[in-house]
């Protein structure tokens, strides 16, 4: 290392690269962006277990008429810490984790800008979850007015209630910091001759994701500390009485929950962007228009916030304007479906498990945009809002969309981390068993929603028993298929057929010239630019 | 955009124990926080907590320092340093935007709606006929400490005033110093540098003291309404980020007195100026949007 | 014109789980898609949804379309050679960058126009107050001294106990049903003026194409005017998390006639106790009344 006369004095280990503390204490002090990867990706995991654990419980008692075993504001604390927990416990540590695996092998870094925070961002979520997990025990019981967190019913909430506040306040800091993180290292560490036009489309996306963080979890703690003063501070924010409005709060949730629907999608668009000409063996279509779409997206996302509160009585031109607004977010989507379509076009396409779940993305998370322009048609969302028409909305972009993405991403990059192929035969079993009970999870939930049945209830008119019961044999049908997911993964980190470094023929990227499996310490050398001619998409005029 | 070369090479710590500290002590400080607020124990893991969280900034930051100190950061790193505090500022300023849309929506639709005015006549009609919308409120049922919910405001023009010069004077003092630094007078640097605490110490206390008079003799309290809420929460927030930033200031001056920092390499000491400058504007906004306007 | 017809999709898919399908008598009909509902608003908004619903469909034919046909065509497998060189094409990008605008302008201009109808509460003939508590409705007939406290009747608050060994299927429209419905008259523009006792709830009802949240401390409008010949019991549902029992707290609205409407209301106002005050602009909120509302019985039979 440069300077190792002093800094070996401060630091023993430097001069040795591939040097790793052993045990546990490697894992809670490490700064490598790879063992952090890790650990994110495998908190990841478990929170989708834990979370798809209250997903079952949700499905049970919502298999038949009149009520199972839970008692109703027991399960809504179920179906608040379900939301919860896989929006910040599963797909966005999901997400960070795989950033922190392969932006600095995408972009020919040493490693993250700054290791040490990129720890403590890390460390930070175990013991936010704790505390929100924990506040389920607590006396008053666990919160329980879904994860919008709207007053005035939240602030009923008993003693879990400053628990759940403190463990989002935590979840922010994390993430603020992990995202700032990802923005410093994609824009100061890039190899030379990495320009920001010839990034991966992955670091792309992360990169506008990022900076969707940065804005809207700041608006997010600023709500939930209001929640907080006017349940213990005497403060009037969302009380009438004293001047403020319980939707002032809605407000400001969804100024953030908007962005943060995208902070969940976009960093999967970029997932399915590589894995798209990978498996093509063709270059993806239309790189430029997919950057610039993306960060349309991004900008339309800060204002269409309220076309979740079309029903709280907005004047009338608010909900023109936010009704247009929404709408306008299916060109730019659009341009993305149309781009990896014709990538597709003229390809030589084969069928490897990344490739099947990036495809069934494409299909199922364009049936989540088409239910969401259904949507945003302000008078026929009266009719929608609050019915399972949403849910089945939200869980074909956030399940078929977001969390197949990560699927696909682990099982593309999967031989990369670990330098052994995983049984591709159980990997096919996972995708068909996940995609086919999908579809008989949510489809169903369409019908459900438009005859008229309200989201968040443990119990509901014999009318819907039908579908409910297809739809709860359908999740525990999709729950269980998910099993195979650790067991392939443990497999492959166990052994199994070597991975060439390239892995798939047709991939092409910085990363696949690393070694399978990649390093401990990778581009310590900044990659040279002939390297890099066949890495990142590289447009013509980019060249 | 980074060059490697042998003889530059980007500085990567390999393991800390910080981060782990720092976790725990988040962790304690909050499960105290909120054994206080639920009558639980006390507060009393909330100390243990805040002690280890200050225990932790302090062995964080000296690593770095020392690291620092040794020279192995090169440009690159000191960018990434850069970088990383300018949009942790703009995180902050997003967390002050949702309170300042918090005052804007209140000001301008709420208290409005609930008075009937616009769209919402029905809102007069049948809920609230008795009151009258303006600004300041504390809502229609008066919510406050006293008996029929009157309040006062703070007038812009006394101590907020002063404040405000008080703050822009300590931006000067700042840019003073952070100049003498690049020219190489130390004596200068120390010396503003000190000035620049002091004013944000002044600040402090005077608003301390502002609150003391709000909440005795104004009537004007956290549960004063909306008026009561805003207020507080943005001065509240705008003085702990005061506090914060002279706590800096006054470490980044103990680190000259130590002979640290160069004209060319001096990233803390600009970091701190940063942050000094946004919680500067922060409080221009304050000043005439909370008190003047 | 953007009242299509969607029924061959209702057949069709009500013939494929007809297998599974269990309708009993005292039920809702069983349905998969929205109701078109009994008065202009609703009917409209049905449009808006199956115009949504058809776009959406022929996208996706010609999209899917599309992708299915490369997968197909191009496999590795069959020996398809990648063509590297096809990475963009203004004039088809342009082209897909306009169509969808040009097919979302044509959403928006209907469906502005029903949102601006939906939203004209003008010219009401009667006034209605209703309030969300936890967990019931009140109502409040402006002008009278009318009010009805709206609860789950007790046959579904029986059964929908834990362990209650009662089947829902045995208990006639099961959480769908209220002690005190609302009573509406047929034909006449009704005003709807909501608001929320203690937590934020929605007063819903499908076939009425409303659903409006109940917030505390402000005032939420609507409006409907059921078609006169579509005389009967409509139900509905609260449509905002609001505590425990917010599964359980169903909106049935009678709509009758309006000379039996006029005798309904002033039996009522006759059976209200001695010096309830009526409800009147400008008396700002009135105290949650504590007396028991008159039985149910005296809410003329739809059907006459
Ligand atoms: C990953 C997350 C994600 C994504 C990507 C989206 C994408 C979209 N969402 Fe969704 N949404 C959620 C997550 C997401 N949503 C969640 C979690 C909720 C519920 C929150 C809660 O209440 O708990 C929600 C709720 C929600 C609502 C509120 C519903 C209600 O409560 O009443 C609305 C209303 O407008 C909406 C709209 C949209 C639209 C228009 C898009 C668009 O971005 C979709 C664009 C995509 C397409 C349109 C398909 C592809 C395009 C083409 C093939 C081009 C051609 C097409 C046309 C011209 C039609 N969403
Ligand atoms: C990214 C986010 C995400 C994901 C991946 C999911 C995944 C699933 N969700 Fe969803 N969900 C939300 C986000 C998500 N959800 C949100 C935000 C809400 C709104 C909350 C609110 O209203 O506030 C919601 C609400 C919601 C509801 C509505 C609840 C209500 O309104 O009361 C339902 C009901 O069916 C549901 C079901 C499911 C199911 C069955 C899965 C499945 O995909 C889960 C599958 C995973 C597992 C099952 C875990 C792994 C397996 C095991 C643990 C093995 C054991 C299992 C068996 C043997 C069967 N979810
Ligand atoms: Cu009332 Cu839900
Ligand atoms: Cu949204």
């Amino acid at each position: 290392m440069a300077h190792s006369e002093h800094a070996a004095t401060a630091h023993e280990e430097h001069d040795d690269h591939d040097h790793k503390p052993k045990g546990l204490w490697r894992w809670v002090s490490t700064t490598n962006h790879k063992d952090i990867g890790t650990l994110y990706l495998i908190f990841s995991c478990t929170m989708f277990f834990v979370a798809g654990s209250f997903a079952m419980l949700i499905r049970a008692e919502l298999f038949k008429p009149g009520l199972q075993f839970l008692d109703p504001a027991l399960f809504n604390t179920f179906t608040t810490m379900h939301g919860l927990v896989m929006i910040f416990g599963a797909i966005m540590p999901g997400f960070v984790g795989l950033a922190n695996w392969m932006i600095p092998m995408q972009v020919g870094a040493p490693d993250m800008a700054l290791p040490r925070m990129n720890n403590f961002s890390f460390w930070i979520l175990p013991f936010a979850f704790t505390l929100l997990i924990g506040s389920i025990f607590v006396p008053g019981g666990g919160m329980a007015g879904g994860w919008t967190l709207y007053p005035p019913l939240s602030i009923q909430t008993g003693d879990a209630l400053p628990m759940a506040i403190f463990s989002i306040h935590l979840m922010g800091a994390s993430s603020i910091m992990g995202a700032i993180n990802i923005i410093v290292t994609i824009m100061n560490m890039r190899a030379p001759g990495m320009s920001l036009l010839r990034m991966p489309l992955f670091v792309w996306t992360w990169l506008i994701t990022a900076f969707l963080l940065i804005a809207v979890m700041p608006v997010l703690a600023g709500a939930v500390t209001m929640l907080l003063t006017d349940h213990f501070f005497g403060t009037s924010f969302f009380n009438a009485a004293g001047g403020g409005d319980p939707v002032m709060f809605q407000h400001i949730f969804w100024f953030f929950g908007h962005p943060e629907v995208y902070i969940m999608i976009l960093p999967g668009f970029g997932i399915v962007s590589e894995i798209i000409p990978t498996f093509s063996r063709k270059p993806l279509f239309g790189y430029d228009a997919m950057v610039y779409a993306t960060a349309s997206i991004a900008f339309l996302s800060f204002i269409v916030w309220a076309h979740h509160m079309f029903t709280v009585g907005l004047p009338l031109a608010s909900e023109l304007f936010f009704m247009l607004s929404t709408m306008l977010i299916a060109i730019p989507t659009g341009v993305k479906v149309f781009n990896w379509s014709a990538t597709l076009y003229r390809g030589s396409i084969s069928y490897d498990p990344p490739m099947l779940w990036a495809l069934a993305f494409l299909f199922l998370f364009s049936i989540g945009g088409f239910s969401g322009l259904m949507l945003a048609i302000a008078p026929a969302d009266f009719q929608y809002q609050d019915t399972y028409f949403v849910v089945a909305h939200f869980h074909y972009v956030l399940v078929s969309g977001a969390l197949f993405s990560i699927m696909g991403a682990v099982y593309y990059w999967l031989p990369k981390w670990t330098g052994h192929m995983y049984n591709m035969k159980l990997a096919k079993w996972h995708f068909w068993l996940s995609a086919i009970f999908f579809n008989v999870l949510f489809f169903p939930q369409h019908f459900l929603g438009l005859a008229g049945m309200p989201r968040r209830i443990p119990d509901y008119a014999t009318q819907f028993a039908d579908w409910n019961m297809v739809s709860s044999l359908g999740g525990f049908a999709f729950g269980a298929s998910q099993l195979l997911f650790p067991y392939i993964i443990w497999q492959c980190v166990r052994g199994g057929e070597k991975a060439t470094d390239r892995v798939w023929e047709g991939a092409r990227g910085l990363e696949w010239e690393l070694p399978s499996p990649a390093p401990y310490h990778t581009w310590a050398e900044a990659p040279a630019m002939a390297t890099l001619d066949h890495g990142a998409p590289v447009h013509e005029t980019h060249g | 955009m980074a060059t490697h070369t042998d003889s530059d090479k980007y500085y990567l710590p390999h393991g800390s124990p910080w981060p782990i500290v720092g976790s725990v002590a988040l962790f304690s400080t909050m499960l105290g926080a909120v054994a206080y607020l639920n009558d639980w124990l006390g507060g009393w893991i909330f100390l243990p907590g805040a002690l280890l969280l200050i225990g932790m900034f302090f062995g964080w930051f000296s690593t770095v320092i020392d690291e620092n100190q040794h020279g192995v950061y090169n440009r690159e790193v000191d960018r990434s340093f850069r970088m990383g505090m300018m949009w942790f500022i703009f995180s902050e300023v997003m967390f002050f935007a949702a309170f300042f849309g918090a005052l804007f929506y209140a000001r301008r639709l709420a208290v409005p709606w609930l008075g009937g005015e616009g769209v919402k006549v029905v809102n007069r009609l049948f809920l609230w006929p008795q009151f009258s919308p303006g600004w300041p409120s504390n809502g229609p049922e008066h919510l406050g400490p006293r008996a029929g919910g009157s309040f006062e405001v703070m007038p812009a023009f006394g101590i907020p005033a002063l404040n405000t010069i008080i703050l822009l004077t300590s931006g000067v003092t700042v840019t003073i110093a952070h100049h003498a630094l690049r020219t190489g007078r130390r004596g200068v640097l120390k010396l503003f540098l000190a000035f620049t605490f002091l004013l944000g110490f002044t600040f402090v206390s005077l608003q301390v003291h502002e609150y003391g008079e709000a909440y005795r003799e104004l009537g004007l309290r956290l549960s004063t309404g909306i008026y009561g809420s805003t207020f507080f929460m943005l001065t509240g927030f705008h003085g702990l980020h005061v506090t914060i930033g002279a706590i800096m200031l006054v470490i980044i001056w103990l680190r000259t007195l130590r002979g640290h920092f160069t004209p060319t390499h001096h990233f803390a000491f600009e970091a701190v100026s940063w942050y000094w400058h946004f919680v500067d504007v922060v409080w221009l906004g304050l000043f005439v949007f909370v008190y003047w306007l | 014109m953007i009242k299509r017809n969607g029924h061959w999709l209702m057949v069709a898919l009500t013939g494929l789980v007809a297998a599974v399908a269990r309708v009993p008598v005292a039920h809702a009909a069983w349905t998969l898609n929205l109701t078109p509902g009994v008065d202009a608003v609703s009917r409209d908004i049905y449009g808006l949804h199956m115009l949504m619903f058809w776009w959406c469909v022929g996208i996706a034919v010609v999209v899917f379309g599309f992708i299915i046909y490369s997968l197909v065509r191009f496999r590795h497998s069959k020996g398809a050679v990648a063509d590297t060189q096809l990475l963009h094409n203004t004039r088809v990008e342009i082209v897909w960058t306009l169509l969808p605008a040009l097919i979302l302008v044509s959403m928006a201009v209907p469906a502005a126009r029903v949102l601006v109808e939906a939203e004209d509460t003008s010219g009401s003939q009667l006034e209605i107050r209703v309030t969300g508590y936890q967990w019931r409705w009140v109502y409040q007939y402006v002008g009278t001294n009318v009010t009805l406290i709206s609860s789950l009747d007790r046959d579904s608050d029986q059964a929908r106990q834990l362990d209650s060994g009662i089947d829902p299927f045995s208990v006639p429209n099961y959480l769908l049903n209220v002690d005190h419905p609302l009573v509406v008259p047929a034909g006449v523009k009704v005003r709807v003026l909501i608001t929320g006792g203690d937590v934020i709830h929605s007063w819903w009802l499908p076939a009425f194409g409303i659903k409006k949240d109940a917030i505390p401390g402000y005032i939420n409008e609507a409006w409907f005017a059921v078609d006169p010949d579509k005389l009967g019991t409509y139900r509905g549902q609260c449509a905002e998390l609001c505590g425990r029992d917010h599964g359980f707290m169903p909106i049935v609205v009678q709509v009758v006639s309006q000379q039996d409407f006029q005798q309904w209301l002033k039996a009522q106002e006759a059976a209200m106790p001695p010096g309830s005050a009526p409800l009147t602009p400008e008396v700002g909120q009135p105290p949650l009344p504590t007396y028991a509302p008159p039985s149910p019985t005296t809410a003329p039979s739809p059907t006459t």
